[in-house]
C-alpha cells in the first residue's frame, strides 16, 4: 500500500511539473504573439493596396455532391495558395445553398439547379449563371434488375418501367438538385409518383443509396457519389449517360448591390481562377485517377 | 427577430391547417417515443429497483457500466442497430430496417440506461430506511419490497419524463435506422432536420415551436402529478 501510495504522489509530481511547464510555454508564446501583433498592423496600415483589398476571406456555398466528390478538397489549396484568399466552403443541400445566398452568408456560389438558379438571378439575389461543368446523374440499382430496364433507355424510360412494375425506389426527397431533376424525370412521364414502392427519404445521397442497397431499390445518383461508394453498394449501373440525365453546375456571385457585406472582389477572384484554362483543365482530369473516370466535363463558354 | 415571428406564425398555420402530413409526422413522434419509453420502463423499474435495493457480486461494475452506458451516443445507438438490422446483419431476415419498429429499439437502447440508472439511485437513497422501519414492524420482504416502490414513485416518475424527453427530442439514431421516410418514418426532429437542409427555416422553426409545446404539456402534467402528493 505504501509503495503504492508513494508511486501515485510522485507520479501527480510530475504531472504537476510537466503542467507548470506547459502553461510556461504557453504563457511565453502568447506573450511572443502580442509584441508581434502590433507590428503586422503597421505594415498592413502602411501598405495601400491592402486597404483597397478589403476582406481576405470568401465564403462559397456549394452543395454536398460537389463537396463529397472531394473536388472541393482538392481545389481549395490550390486556390488559397495562388490568391492569397481564404475559401471557406460551406457544403449544403442546394435548398439549403441557396437559402444562405438569400440571406448574404455567401459571396460565391457553386450549384446545380437550373430553374432554381435563373429565379435566383432574376430575384437579384446573384449576378449571372457562368456555366463551368457537366457530368451525368445515372439510374442506378439491383443487378436483377425486376423493372427490367434495357440499356439505351432513357431515363424517362426507366423511370416509367419502374412506375408500371411497382420496382422500390428511393428518392432523396430534399429538395436537392439530384432530388429536382427526379421529379423533372416523373414529370416530363406525366407520373405522380406515390405508393407502397416509392419511398421519399430526405436524406443526403450517401445515405440514400446506402438505403437503396438495403431496399433492393432503384434511385438516382450522380455518378461520383455512386463511383465512390460503389464497392460497399449491391447498386449496378441501370442506365447511364442518356441525355435527359445531363447535370449542370454554374458558379453565381452573389449581387453587392442587393446584399450587405458581400466580398465582390474576392467572389471576382474566385470565378477569375476557376475559369483560367489551368483550372478548367485539372477539373477536367479530376477523379481519372482514382475512378479511373474523370467526374466533370468542362463546358465553359467564357463570360 | 422577425424570422422568429413569422416561424411562430408559420406554426400556428402548421398546427391549425389540418395537413394529413404534418398530423401523420407528429403522431409518428408521439407513437414512437411513447412506446419506446414505455418499453424501456417496463424492463428499467425491476432492474433499477433490483440493483439498487440488493447486495450482489459485480454490482459495482454493473453500476458504472449502466452510468456509462446513460451517456452513449445516440448516432453510436443507432449505429449498433442499423448494423444488426441491415440485411447483412445478424437480423437482417426480420426486414425492419427503415421502419417504426427500428426506431423504437433504437431509442430503447438510448433511454433504458437513463432511466435504469435513474431509478437505481433513488432506489439507493432510500432502501436503507425503509428496510429497516419495514423490518422494524415485521413486514415481509415482498410488502418491503411494495413499500419501496411506492416510496420511489415520484423519483420513478422523473426517470421515465427524463427518457421521454431524450427519446422525443433525439435524431441522431432514428434517422439513421428509420430512413426520414416520407409517410413512413419521418418524425418531428427528422422534418426539421429535413426543411433546414432544404432552407425551409421558418418550417424548421415551427416544427421545433411544436415540439418543444408537446414537451411543455407534458412536463405540466408531470408536475401536476408529483405536486399532488
Amino acid at each position: 500500500m505504501f509503495i503504492k501510495k508513494s508511486w501515485i504522489s510522485k507520479l501527480s509530481i510530475l504531472l504537476l511539473i510537466s503542467l507548470l511547464i506547459f502553461s510556461f510555454t504557453a504563457c511565453s508564446n502568447k506573450a511572443n504573439e502580442t509584441t508581434e501583433e502590433p507590428k503586422q498592423v503597421t505594415e498592413e496600415n502602411n501598405t495601400p493596396e491592402d486597404n483597397t483589398a478589403g476582406d481576405k476571406e470568401i465564403t462559397l456555398a456549394t452543395t454536398t455532391s460537389v463537396n463529397d466528390s472531394g473536388l472541393m478538397d482538392y481545389l481549395t489549396p490550390m486556390f488559397e495558395k495562388e490568391t492569397g484568399y481564404t475559401l471557406d466552403v460551406v457544403s449544403q443541400g442546394t435548398g439549403q445553398a441557396l437559402q444562405t445566398g438569400r440571406d448574404g452568408n455567401a459571396d460565391v456560389l457553386l450549384i446545380h439547379a437550373k430553374a432554381d438558379e435563373e429565379k435566383f438571378v432574376e430575384e437579384g439575389y446573384g449576378l449571372e449563371r457562368v456555366e463551368i461543368m457537366y457530368n451525368y446523374f445515372v439510374i442506378v440499382g439491383p443487378s436483377d434488375n425486376p423493372a427490367k430496364i434495357a440499356e439505351g433507355d432513357t431515363a424517362a424510360d426507366g423511370f416509367k418501367k419502374i412506375a408500371d412494375t411497382k420496382s422500390t425506389f428511393v428518392s432523396r426527397g430534399d429538395e436537392s438538385g439530384t432530388h429536382k431533376k427526379e421529379l423533372k424525370i416523373w414529370e416530363a412521364n406525366s407520373i405522380k409518383p406515390e405508393g407502397d414502392w416509392y419511398m421519399s427519404a430526405g436524406k443526403g445521397m450517401g445515405d440514400v443509396l446506402q438505403m437503396a442497397s438495403e431496399e433492393g431499390a432503384y434511385t438516382i445518383t450522380d455518378k461520383a457519389t455512386y463511383l465512390s461508394m460503389k464497392d460497399k453498394l449491391e447498386l449496378d449501373i441501370i442506365v447511364g449517360e442518356s441525355d435527359d440525365l445531363m447535370n449542370q453546375y454554374t458558379v453565381i456571385q452573389a449581387n453587392p448591390d442587393k446584399l450587405e457585406g458581400i466580398n465582390k472582389e474576392g467572389a471576382d477572384a474566385y470565378l477569375k481562377w476557376i475559369t483560367s484554362d489551368e483550372v478548367l483543365a485539372k477539373i477536367g482530369e479530376f477523379g481519372k485517377e482514382e475512378y479511373g473516370d474523370a467526374l466533370f466535363s468542362i463546358n465553359y463558354q467564357g463570360k | 427577430m422577425n424570422q422568429i415571428l413569422t416561424s411562430l406564425i408559420e406554426a400556428l398555420k402548421l398546427i391549425t391547417s389540418l395537413d394529413r402530413e404534418v398530423y401523420m409526422i407528429i403522431l409518428l413522434s408521439l407513437i414512437v417515443s411513447i412506446s419506446s419509453t414505455t418499453i424501456a420502463a417496463l424492463g428499467a423499474i425491476p432492474t433499477g429497483i433490483f440493483i439498487g435495493s440488493r447486495e450482489f457480486k459485480g454490482k459495482k461494475i454493473l453500476v458504472r457500466l449502466i452510468n456509462t452506458f446513460m451517456g452513449i451516443p445516440p448516432v453510436v445507438a443507432g449505429l449498433v442497430v442499423y448494423m444488426i438490422l441491415s440485411r447483412k446483419g445478424p437480423l437482417g431476415f426480420l426486414d425492419i430496417l427503415f421502419t417504426p419498429v427500428a426506431m423504437i429499439i433504437a431509442q430503447v437502447l438510448i433511454i433504458f440506461p437513463i432511466v435504469t440508472g435513474l431509478i437505481i439511485s433513488a432506489v439507493k437513497s432510500k432502501v436503507k430506511i425503509i428496510w429497516e422501519t419495514g423490518k422494524g414492524i415485521g413486514l415481509g420482504d415482498g410488502k418491503i419490497l411494495r413499500l419501496l416502490f411506492h416510496e420511489c414513485r415520484y423519483p420513478i416518475i422523473s426517470a421515465i419524463i427524463a427518457g421521454y424527453g431524450r427519446a422525443i427530442s433525439e435524431v441522431g439514431a432514428i434517422t439513421l435506422v428509420g430512413g426520414n421516410i416520407q409517410f413512413r418514418t419521418r418524425v418531428m426532429t427528422t422534418a426539421i432536420v429535413l426543411e433546414t437542409g432544404k432552407g425551409n427555416f421558418d418550417i424548421a422553426l415551427a416544427l421545433g415551436i411544436i415540439l418543444l409545446s408537446i414537451s411543455f404539456v407534458i412536463n405540466y402534467f408531470a408536475h401536476h402529478i408529483q405536486e399532488k402528493r
